[in-house]
């Protein structure tokens, strides 16, 4: 509180200071007569112009020395686009174009006001217009600024064009919420799914997609937008709730996302985050350390990152809006792909809110048909017996009887058109159970689980001679019956190649 | 040379004699027809000069409060970590003490209201209402020989409706919820839905009710100041005679009344939006956990009503500073004002042109890439004409004897800065550099250099240059030079930098910036910016004090032309009552810029042409 008071303080007297100072030179002025103190005034003034004019200008040009490393395409703030490289050029032809008019002008502005004070016994020249002048000022305007206008709207016209249905290129989508970016990539059938604002769940179905289209069943939302080095991709922007704007200024990238209307910005990386990272090591401004405070941290261009920022008010926490990109070989972006996994099957799938519960999607049933064959040829390849026993991972009964859930058909169904496949093959199907309950009933259980499958396939049109079925009961557990897992590993259905 | 015309007093006041114009006025009791009393005379006054003051002055209140507002917003940006609890006594609430640390903040919330009220204050209040509503009112009439405006009535209304929507705003300030906090263009949905801010309930309602009476203020306004140029004129005033101020003035008043009512429709439909739940600007919203009715609905739509305004409005802004630039140079230069017809020219080609650029703000909106040419186009051509321009006053100053003083100075500044933030203008206008650039610190830079700077230059130019006429004394010189060294090297020292933030891709309207590697840099420059903007600050209250000190305190004006100014309100009494001239109304001889013409310093506009003696075509 008491600096507050010494600062207010301070003004106070700087106020009163000042204006004593231009008391005095009120009363100097009439002393000395007004023309005088004019004259010597005018000669004063002129002076700091000319003094103020050199320092501007020379302070111009050293900023622009001192800040190099910001301006675009000078130093370390290189493009990382494809088209970045024309905006840096487009813009540094503007700075060419309109530099020498802000020096020129600033020098003869300072330089008249300098060359031109008022003196004594001195009078002003009467020149009213000069049109030759005029004419030639307004022509050399008028064909830089034509100039200018050719080469921005050729690159402009380059930069917005959207892609043509049939280019190889890759369409992410993304969706400005308050205050968070979300992320939506295709997916392997490479097809963004259909999304309605009225769909959205917030923790079931964040974006709002239509489960009923099959497009969107592989989509995946990651947490960083990764992208392959040097293939065009295709950014669907859009908003949810106010506007955002997505803004990559490595990229030179920049387009609002409109709720109600998505818009779009195709756009190509030229450098992987790595590659961009060894192009700033060379600048000295990025060998200091990432943390200022600890200066054992990773210098500052080992942590760089491309980052999206939001670029158009959205609410009070606009200036967070944050998402790492990272541009990768293609090979990298491949195997980042193979890890990510679809949110349907993620967090949606076979929850209570999921549209498809207690159906199988046909990408599921093509899923476990490549399973069984896989495990199918495993077995048929295998030498020992017991290598050649297959399970059922997706035949389950009802509980505590042997009638089939209505989805095992499925599995039965791959068995079935393997056996047909094979006519030499022959199987034994067993039933097994954990040792909870009465070791009895379990083997009746077992047994008449195993029969419910042999009933199923002989009613396919597999014949009575090519399989058997047997129950185990509890004898002849796989794992543990100590744990939950364990049990739950020893309850199963499985079937065992005899011949092939 | 001197402060004080050498030439003799009575000159101008025989000439009116023997040459005015006889409208009977002096029949009238007392030479006021209007039989003012107190009341009438200083509040609801309708003399032209009165309401001039009373815009000025509300205009210095509001521009108070709105750098006021930008120097506790730059404490933020500048000193982000730095404890603010200091100034909890003014802010309240919305300095959030930490109860382990004690360190108070910021509300972010806070920060985006004192942004949002910094733009619409220093735009509307200050830049509109404030200059051309000040210097219209003084000068139209007085400049042209007119006794008052055309509807003096209509006049009064004009300032108190600005006064009723200063009020609405300023009462906003002290809402619970805070003011309006979506930036001063207000783009739904964020300004229309007050789920997606605290400032876009209560906050927003006022803000619109606010502006929307200022609409009506500057409709009344303009209708009068174009009303008063077209008929009021005195005899042998044509157009060509008009001092640039006047031209300035009309067509800023043309420009206002075509784009303002477009403002004001884009607000009855946000209105609707708001509280009709009809969707012109709103569709497919989901937020605040519940997605909303509106489908159909456009934000883009409101974009371009706001524009069709926004962009004329930085020429409404701009063209009274142009013209008081002109018209001060000229004088303090004592020398002709270069290419007045081209200059007259260049302000109709810019008034034109100010209707086809609008959408030049909108480029990165998710405008259709295509139109986006067209507005590439007509806003590179405005170079063509603000280029004559500056060309024009540079020559102007080219073998002239300048008199420098505060008004003299600021006119150079003003140069200087129209110079500097209209350059980069030709960068942002070419939509691919815009692509980078848009709504970086690249933009803050050049429209507060260009629009926002050099307004105010104009303005002080103005200030300065005509305290004599409204108020019988001088501002003390030597302050307003001080004044004006502080000013000018402040402001570069600002808004200069910006431009590399710009260029480095920093993003405007953040509330901090560590969040981001990439713009995190710069902690040492924004210290540097907000240090200068404090400094600024000081020395516009300087300016304030000067101001008021000089009302009541300043030297004297003891000659009715203190500057040897050719234009005819110095040929009023240095106090002149209601109604401008005691007697006849001056006629005009002759153009306004006839300084230093067959060795004389000036010509007053009153005096014959000689015989043989050219009219420069006018």
């Amino acid at each position: 509180m008491s600096t507050g008071l010494i600062i207010i303080g301070c003004i106070i007297l700087i106020a009163i200071v000042v204006v004593q100072i231009g008391k005095v030179t009120e009363l100097a002025a009439k002393i000395r007569g007004e023309e005088a103190v004019q004259y010597a005034n005018n000669r004063r003034a002129g002076i700091l112009f000319l003094i103020f004019g050199i320092v501007f200008l020379v302070g111009c040009f050293w900023s622009m020395w001192h800040y190099a490393p910001y301006m675009l395409g000078y130093g370390p703030h290189e493009a990382a686009s494809e088209h970045g490289g024309s905006l840096d050029s487009l813009f540094n032809q503007t700075m060419w174009c309109t530099y020498p008019v802000f020096v020129l002008t600033h020098i003869a502005l300072f330089w008249f006001a300098y060359k031109y004070q008022g003196k004594k016994g001195k009078t002003a020249s009467f020149i009213s217009h000069d049109n030759k002048l005029e004419v030639i000022w307004t022509a050399i305007p008028a064909v830089v600024m034509c100039f200018l206008v050719v080469q921005g709207l050729v690159a402009w016209n380059d930069v917005m064009a959207d892609v043509n249905p049939d280019d190889d290129i890759t369409e992410i989508e993304v969706i400005g919420q308050q205050f968070l970016w979300h992320l939506r990539y295709p997916g392997p059938d490479g097809k963004l799914g259909a999304r309605d604002f009225k769909k959205i769940v917030p923790g079931q179905n964040p974006l709002g997609q239509d489960w009923m289209d099959e497009n969107n069943l592989d989509d995946f939302h990651p947490s960083d937008i990764v992208l392959p080095v040097g293939k065009p991709v295709r950014v669907r922007i859009t908003a949810m709730d106010v506007l955002h704007s997505f803004f990559l200024p490595h990229f030179r990238v920049k387009m609002d996302a409109v709720p109600g209307m998505p818009t779009y910005f195709v756009f190509t990386p030229t450098k992987t985050t790595e590659e961009y990272r060894q192009m700033l090591k060379k600048y000295p401004e990025y060998q200091v350390p990432s943390d200022p405070s600890d200066p054992k941290s990773p210098p500052l261009w080992k942590t760089f990152e491309y980052e999206l920022a939001c670029a158009e008010l959205c609410g009070k926490g606009h200036f967070s809006m944050k998402k790492l990109v990272k541009i990768v070989s293609e090979d990298e972006y491949k195997a980042w792909l193979a890890e990510q996994n679809s949110y349907y099957m993620g967090n949606v799938r076979g929850k209570d809110y999921d549209p498809h519960k207690g159906e199988l999607l046909g990408m599921e049933i093509k899923q476990r048909r490549q399973e069984f064959d896989s495990a199918i040829k495993k077995a048929l390849a295998a030498e020992v017996p017991a290598e050649k026993v297959i399970r059922f991972n997706y035949v389950t009964f009802q509980t505590g009887s042997a009638k089939l859930t209505p989805l095992s058909h499925y599995e039965l169904d791959n068995l079935v058109s393997v056996m047909k496949a094979k006519p030499n093959m022959t199987i034994e199907v067993a039933g097994h159970t954990d040792n909870t309950g009465n070791t009895d009933s379990n083997q009746t259980l077992s047994q008449a689980r195993a029969q419910a499958v042999y009933d199923y396939l002989l009613a396919h049109g597999i014949a009575a001679d090519r399989m058997t079925s047997k129950g185990y009961g509890e004898t002849k557990p796989v794992a543990s019956n100590d744990t939950a897992e364990g049990r739950q590993n020893n309850r199963r259905t499985e079937f065992q190649i005899l011949t092939q | 040379m001197a402060n004080v015309t050498t030439i003799a007093n009575d000159q101008d006041e025989k000439l009116i004699q023997e040459l005015g114009f006889d409208d009977h006025f002096h029949e009238h009791e007392h030479a006021d027809k209007y039989k003012s009393n107190f009341i009438m005379k200083y509040i609801f006054s309708m003399d032209h000069k009165i309401i001039a003051r009373q815009f000025l002055i509300t205009g210095m209140f509001w521009a108070l409060i709105g750098a006021s507002m930008s120097i506790i917003f730059r404490l933020q940006l500048g000193f982000p970590e730095e404890n603010m609890s200091w100034i909890k006594p003014l802010l309240g609430k919305w300095i959030e003490i930490n109860p382990d640390t004690g360190i108070g903040t910021l509300a972010p919330e806070f920060y985006y209201a004192l942004v949002t009220m910094h733009g619409t204050i220093i735009v509307f209040f200050v830049l509109t209402a404030g200059l051309s509503g000040t210097f219209s009112n003084l000068l139209i009439p007085l400049q042209l020989g007119a006794r008052d405006m055309a509807s003096p009535f209509l006049n009064m209304l004009s300032y108190w409706f600005f006064f009723l929507s200063s009020v609405i705003m300023f009462y906003s300030l002290f809402l619970s919820t805070g003011p309006f906090a979506g930036g001063w263009v207000a783009y739904p949905p964020l300004s229309a839905l007050p789920q997606a801010s605290d400032g876009s309930g209560t906050g927003m309602t006022l803000w619109l009710l606010s502006l929307v009476f200022f609409v009506v203020s500057v409709a009344l306004g303009g209708v009068n100041y174009v009303t008063t140029v077209l008929n009021l004129r005195t005899k042998g005033m044509n157009m060509w005679r008009m001092p640039l101020t006047v031209w300035a003035f009309f067509i800023t008043a043309i420009i206002a009344l075509l784009s303002f009512p477009v403002l004001v429709s884009g607000f009855l439909l946000l209105m609707a939006d708001r509280s009709l739940e009809t969707s012109f600007y709103l569709s497919e919203i989901f937020i605040g956990g519940q997605a909303l009715d509106h489908v159909g609905g456009s934000p883009i739509l409101f974009q371009h009503l706001f524009w069709f305004l926004g962009h004329p409005e930085v020429y409404i802004i701009i063209l009274p500073a142009m013209g008081l630039t002109s018209e001060v140079l000229s004088v303090h230069c004592r020398k002709p004002i270069f290419g007045y017809k081209a200059m007259v020219y260049s302000m109709l080609a810019i008034g034109f042109l100010s209707f086809l650029v609008w959408a030049h703000h909108m480029f990165m909106s998710g405008l259709n890439p295509f139109i986006s040419n067209f507005f590439v186009v007509f806003t590179l051509i405005i170079a063509v004409p603000s280029a004559i321009k500056v060309f024009n006053w540079i020559s102007t100053m080219y073998k002239a004897n300048i008199r420098f003083n505060a008004p003299s100075m600021f006119a150079i500044g003003f140069v200087s800065m129209f110079i500097s933030g209209g350059l980069t203008g030709i960068f942002l206008g070419n939509s691919a550099i815009d692509i980078q650039m848009h709504d970086t610190y690249f933009v803050v830079a050049h429209f507060h250099i260009v629009m926002g700077v050099a307004a105010f230059f104009g303005m002080f130019a103005g200030i300065y240059h005509w305290f004599p006429k409204m108020f019988g004394r001088f501002m003390n010189d030597t302050i307003g030079k001080i004044h004006f060294w502080g000013t000018m090297i402040g402001a570069y020292c600002i808004f200069w930098p910006m431009h590399y933030l710009g260029m480095a891709g920093v993003p405007r309207r953040y509330y901090r910036f560590d969040n981001f590697d990439t713009f995190s840099q710069f902690a040492d420059m924004n210290m540097f910016i907000t240090i200068a903007a404090i400094i600024t600050f000081g020395f516009q209250l300087l300016f304030v004090i000067n101001f008021f000190h000089s009302i009541w305190k300043g030297k004297k004006v003891t000659s009715k032309n203190p500057w040897g100014a050719n234009t005819i309100e110095w040929t009023t009494p240095i106090k002149a009552g209601h109604g401008n001239w005691p007697g006849k109304l001056p006629t005009v001889q002759r153009w306004a810029y006839d300084y230093g013409k067959d060795g004389r310093e000036f010509i007053s506009q009153v005096e014959p042409l000689k015989e043989g003696e050219s009219d420069q075509g006018h």
